[in-house]
């Protein structure tokens, strides 16, 4: 005799008590990551980085460390400034795969996230298959995808989209699935239809969680191109990396290391960004 | 027609009855519960923690069905959210996401209406929160949200407003001022209002009627009508008379708390 479709009303305790705010801006791991900072704080950290690199260069050439062991940064520096018309083209390269498998994998990430948390016998039914794709390193699919489409962009573009779609997949449905049904009485009381409901309470509920996976895909995309250059074919900043040590050009090396560093961090920060402008009601 | 003052309810519940679906059984919230709201009345709902008091304002609204029994508005049955029906939820229910000004453009924009701006900056004036419009709601203070709150509902004009626990978040001068402020509302363009709190103190000030639910499931214990002039002053509160009603109908909630001792434990909070 029970009203199978209602559920008892409940409200969310204040103080955000769900245990399921989370958002870039106040993810431990990020927290004070970029945010504004004092003059003093950003003079310490200048200061560390200067003491870090000066000691290390000073060091190296104290005890006199061979290039091929461990170049000093100046180095490094050196062969990032004259080397860079040579790396430039990888570079250009490892974006292209970047940019269009991170695209193919969130996007479909972030429908299949949309849609399968509005049916949950479906999402029960998905969800081991998507942990699989999100615990088997894609990497080791690799030389499959190699085998079966060549050197080209083709493998890698596939690898990054299969390593970044379901982390985009998991987080967002992680957002999606945060029903507050106050919130959704709310719009139901001015008679809301699902499809306002899901695009005007669902989604924005959703979207610190969406930009989270976003930024996770994307750092797990970069990681997956540069393996996969690594793995075959004659281009990308993976390819250089087993170039240059091949070669035992270490500054060079390093230079390329450098770059890939500050690709993760723009990355980070884009989000971070993205974050504070359009998710930071939540911090 | 209402047999004591001849004129026609404006909102019938008529054996309201609800049975959620729970995974560890059936529970019965509300059994047979039947009440009637006057026209520009002001009646509180008043009961023990879990009586089932926000089961019978969602029925009302028609946010929820009932198992059986009907909710009326004018006459007509309510199966759904209706357009006359404002309600204003526990704790502002305002969407963090959005400032002030979008939080009260919400119910326009899914109803692709034109925002009544004229109307809406009046409301605002009259709460006191001109000039806030761009803040969020995390900059506002909790009462100053349940005030926007109020705004929103009453920005599309309902016949009917229904208050579930509005003030039960904020601290006690906070929530006399909002009553006070209620009052100030109703008193200026009187509509029909059913509020539901833990509040006695709360009732009896807002209410010309005071509804007793008993515990679970819910029903309807008893009627206190408040027979006291408006606007309440604090000397009005003060009297014995207030006081008398007061601890008639705290006996009557803490009698029938005590009679529950010997029920088994509830399996969650309903109220």
């Amino acid at each position: 005799m029970a009203n199978s479709s209602d559920t008892i009303p409940q409200f969310r305790k204040s103080g955000g008590g769900d245990g399921q705010s989370v958002s870039l801006t106040n993810l431990s791991a990020f927290s004070g990551g970029i945010g504004v900072k004092s003059m003093a704080e950003v003079l310490a950290i200048l200061a560390v980085a200067v003491v870090i690199v000066g000691g290390v260069e000073a060091s190296l050439r104290l005890f006199e460390v061979p290039h091929y062991i461990m170049p000093p940064p100046s180095a490094i520096f050196r062969a990032l400034v004259t080397e860079f018309p040579l790396i430039a083209p990888h570079l250009g390269h490892t974006l292209v795969e970047l940019f269009a498998g991170f695209a193919i994998g969130a996007s479909v990430g972030l429908v299949l996230a949309a849609v399968v948390t509005q049916f949950p016998f479906a999402e029960k039914v998905i969800a081991p298959y998507i942990l699989l794709l999100v615990t088997t390193p894609m990497l080791a699919l690799v030389p499959l995808l190699i085998l079966r489409f060549g050197f080209g962009y083709e493998p890698r573009i596939i690898a990054v989209a299969l390593a970044s779609g379901p982390m985009v997949m998991i987080n967002s449905a992680t957002g999606f699935r945060r029903v507050d049904s106050a919130k959704i009485a709310l719009a139901r009381s001015y008679g809301a239809s699902t499809l306002q409901i899901f695009w005007k309470i669902r989604a924005p509920m959703a979207l610190p969680m969406i930009l989270v996976g976003l930024m996770i895909g994307a750092i797990f995309g970069l990681l997956t191109a540069v393996g996969a250059e690594m793995v075959g074919g004659g281009f990308g900043l993976g390819n250089r990396l087993t170039t240059y040590s091949s070669m035992i050009q270490m500054p060079q090396f390093f230079a390329v290391v450098l770059i890939l560093s500050i690709l993760g961090i723009l990355i980070y920060t884009t989000f971070f960004l993205i974050g504070k402008k359009w998710a930071s009601w939540e911090t | 027609m209402n047999a004591v003052d001849g004129t026609t309810p404006k909102l019938v519940v008529q054996d309201a009855t609800k049975v959620y679906a729970t995974a560890s059984g059936d529970l019965k919230a509300l059994d047979r519960c039947s009440l009637h709201v006057n026209a520009n009345e002001i009646v509180s709902i008043v009961g023990p923690s879990g009586c089932g008091k926000t089961t019978l304002l969602w029925s009302m609204s028609g946010l929820h069905g009932l198992t059986s029994g009907q909710v009326t508005l004018d006459g007509r049955r309510i199966d759904g959210p209706h357009p006359d029906i404002g309600i204003v939820f526990q704790e502002a229910n305002l969407l963090p996401w959005r400032d002030l000004d979008a939080n009260i453009r919400f119910p326009f924009e899914i109803k692709g209406q034109k925002p009544d701006r004229a109307w809406i900056d009046h409301l605002l004036h009259r709460v006191g929160l001109d000039g806030f419009g761009g803040k969020f709601p995390r900059e506002l203070s909790g009462g100053m949200q349940q005030r926007a709150a109020i705004v929103r509902a009453l920005s599309l004009k309902p016949q009917v407003l229904l208050m579930d626990e509005p003030f039960g978040a904020l601290d006690t001068f906070t929530r006399e001022d909002m009553n006070r402020l209620v009052e100030e509302i109703w008193l200026d363009s009187p509509t029909t209002i059913v509020f539901i709190t833990h509040s006695i103190e709360e009732a009896i000030f807002l209410s010309d009627r005071v509804v007793v639910l008993s515990g679970r499931p819910g029903r309807v214990a008893s009627v206190y009508p408040v027979p006291f002039a408006r606007p309440r002053s604090l000397e009005i509160m003060a009297t014995k008379e207030v006081f008398d009603l007061t601890n008639a109908i705290k006996m009557e909630i803490v009698g029938k708390r005590t009679s529950l001792k010997s029920a088994p434990a509830e399996p969650e909070r309903v109220d």
